[in-house]
């Protein structure tokens, strides 16, 4: 089944014109090997706001010490949809992911700016329990990183820490039911107290999904999760994101448009790090309303 | 919307191998317009020679559909193309299939040629048929031209065209149904004539579905069955 032929039904309110932008110096550019400028006074096109979002961003920022990665993105992430972010390496996408569950916060000199909100709720208050934010907001990286526990174990300290099972026997069944949503349970019930580590790489990227939803998060930020993986293992995980969405919200970078393609609802295109593009993927990738990603899709940068 | 330009790959070769389809379907609707023109006349200058050249040079523009058809899913499996030049493949994988239809109505045409002339020629020198293959052969002109420039504007002008084309066809058959009626002996004869306009007729239907073909890939719009 491909979500680009039947895109569930996430309602999307079209709207031409992102937030006034204020009058700030723009930073200078971050990749050099691009020679389409843009200018400063860009508006995203396309559907880039949601009537039922889950997340919110507004007017973000993003900084490197002085240099600005992220200009003036505002964009919603609807619930249950898949988003895709796309663009070319430096153009912030990334960035952005990093920010929706405060990654970024680890980064030295990393400073962002602007309005994130999961339900409403502001997820840069002070008060914020950002391990707690975590819990909600998953994260999946390029490569699979597993503890050096067994995979049982792997699996069962979400849970532990964050107080979501009291017995053994809840336990043993996060684990179960997150290993079977990771479409893992299968392949390594027999060897539940053997080291995560010694799966093959689509495994323990696998392994890695069943982590972070065993601690029953909202939604899920992939950073390129397929691109350590061979083409088999990669369709597994796709295959997965398809099964995910019925339960969760997932934002997805990828380098693969033909991955994005397959995999979302919704396409988001970055470029030098402003959202140049937001519609529907099915739109985007026949139809596409702006000309940089029109050049991106089909490979014509330069 | 972009300028539709088929170029700037980062890979080189997908530029050419776009470019080549192309220019392979402008080469193939060449042929069709000079197959189309030669069968018409062949009947209005009685010249049954011609008409045998058509029905062979046939086969020509069928193995120019299968070449192009080859090339297009190269393409769609070697490349993946996206957006415009998604557009494009499937635009041309659609054309040629229309294209070589009309190959088949020219082919049909050149036959019914032989048959005329065998009946011996007409005085009049058929003049529905040279009226309404006239207009055909300019509405596939039009069209071909407007695939050459990528131009959705002169498109949508020339698929107006088909209309008169369609009325011409049925003032055409009213005449020729008096005809029969006035003169029984010219049944035969008129029956052949009557097959002709209908291919030219079909011939028009085929090119302007080649116009909504040009439509899609400019701006992306299906303006099928509207």
């Amino acid at each position: 089944m491909s979500p680009v032929e039947t895109p569930k039904a996430v309602k999307v309110v079209k709207k031409s014109k992102t937030a006034p932008k204020s009058k700030k110096a723009v930073a200078p550019k971050i990749a050099p090997m691009q020679t389409l400028d843009i200018g400063d006074h860009h508006v995203t096109v396309g559907e880039i706001f949601s009537d039922k979002p889950k997340m919110t961003m507004r007017n973000i920022n993003v900084f490197y010490a002085d240099k600005q990665a992220i200009h003036d993105v505002s964009i919603d992430i609807a619930e249950n949809e898949v988003i895709a972010m796309i663009g070319p390496s430096g153009c912030g996408k990334s960035t952005f992911l990093r920010a929706l569950n405060r990654m970024n916060d680890t980064v030295e000199g990393c400073r962002v700016e602007g309005d994130i909100r999961m339900d409403g709720e502001d997820l840069y208050a002070p008060k914020l329990d950002v391990v707690e934010l975590r819990a909600r907001v998953g994260m999946v990286f390029q490569k699979p990183n597993p503890f050096p526990k067994s995979i049982y174990d792997n699996v069962a300290y979400g849970p532990k820490i964050h107080g979501l099972a009291d017995t053994r026997v809840d336990l043993d069944e996060i684990v179960e039911n997150s290993l079977r949503k990771a479409s893992l349970w299968e392949e390594v019930k027999e060897r539940l107290h053997q080291p995560g580590t010694g799966l093959s790489g689509g495994q323990q990227q696998r392994l890695c999904i069943a982590r972070a939803i065993a601690v029953s998060p909202e939604v899920i930020l992939m950073d390129e999760p397929c691109s350590a993986l061979d083409p088999i293992a990669t369709a597994k995980i796709e295959e997965l994101i398809e099964e995910l969405s019925q339960n969760f919200t997932i934002a997805i970078v990828t380098h693969s448009m033909q991955q994005a393609a397959r995999v979302s609802h919704r396409t988001a295109y970055f470029h030098l790090g402003k959202l140049i593009e937001v519609n529907p993927t099915k739109q985007v990738f026949t139809m596409p309303e702006h000309p940089l990603t029109e050049a991106y899709i089909t490979g014509r940068f330069g | 919307m972009a300028k539709m330009s088929f170029e700037n790959h980062i890979m080189k070769q997908f530029d050419d191998e776009l470019e080549e389809i192309r220019t392979r379907l402008m080469e193939m609707g060449g042929k069709v317009e000079q197959q189309v023109q030669n069968a018409v006349r062949a009947i209005s200058e009685a010249d049954s020679k011609l008409a045998e050249e058509v029905i062979i040079e046939e086969q020509v523009v069928d193995e120019m559909e299968v070449d192009i058809d080859t090339a297009c899913i190269l393409i769609i499996a070697r490349r993946q193309p996206a957006a415009s030049d998604l557009r494009l493949v499937m635009m041309v994988t659609k054309a040629i299939n229309d294209l070589e239809r009309i190959g088949d109505e020219a082919k049909k045409i050149a036959n019914h040629a032989i048959l005329l002339v065998e009946e011996g020629g007409s005085s009049k020198g058929y003049p529905e048929i040279r009226h309404i293959g006239a207009s055909v052969s300019k509405m596939l002109a039009n069209a071909l031209d407007a695939f050459a420039r990528f131009d959705a504007d002169a498109a949508m002008s020339t698929i107006e065209e088909d209309k008169q084309i369609d009325l011409d066809y049925k003032t055409a058959l009213r005449e020729l149904v008096t005809y029969m009626m006035e003169d029984p002996r010219s049944i035969s004869r008129v029956i052949n004539v009557l097959w002709v306009v209908r291919s030219l007729e079909r011939i028009g239907d085929h090119t302007k579905n080649l116009c909504e073909q040009i439509i899609f890939v400019v701006k992306g719009k299906d303006i099928r069955h509207k």
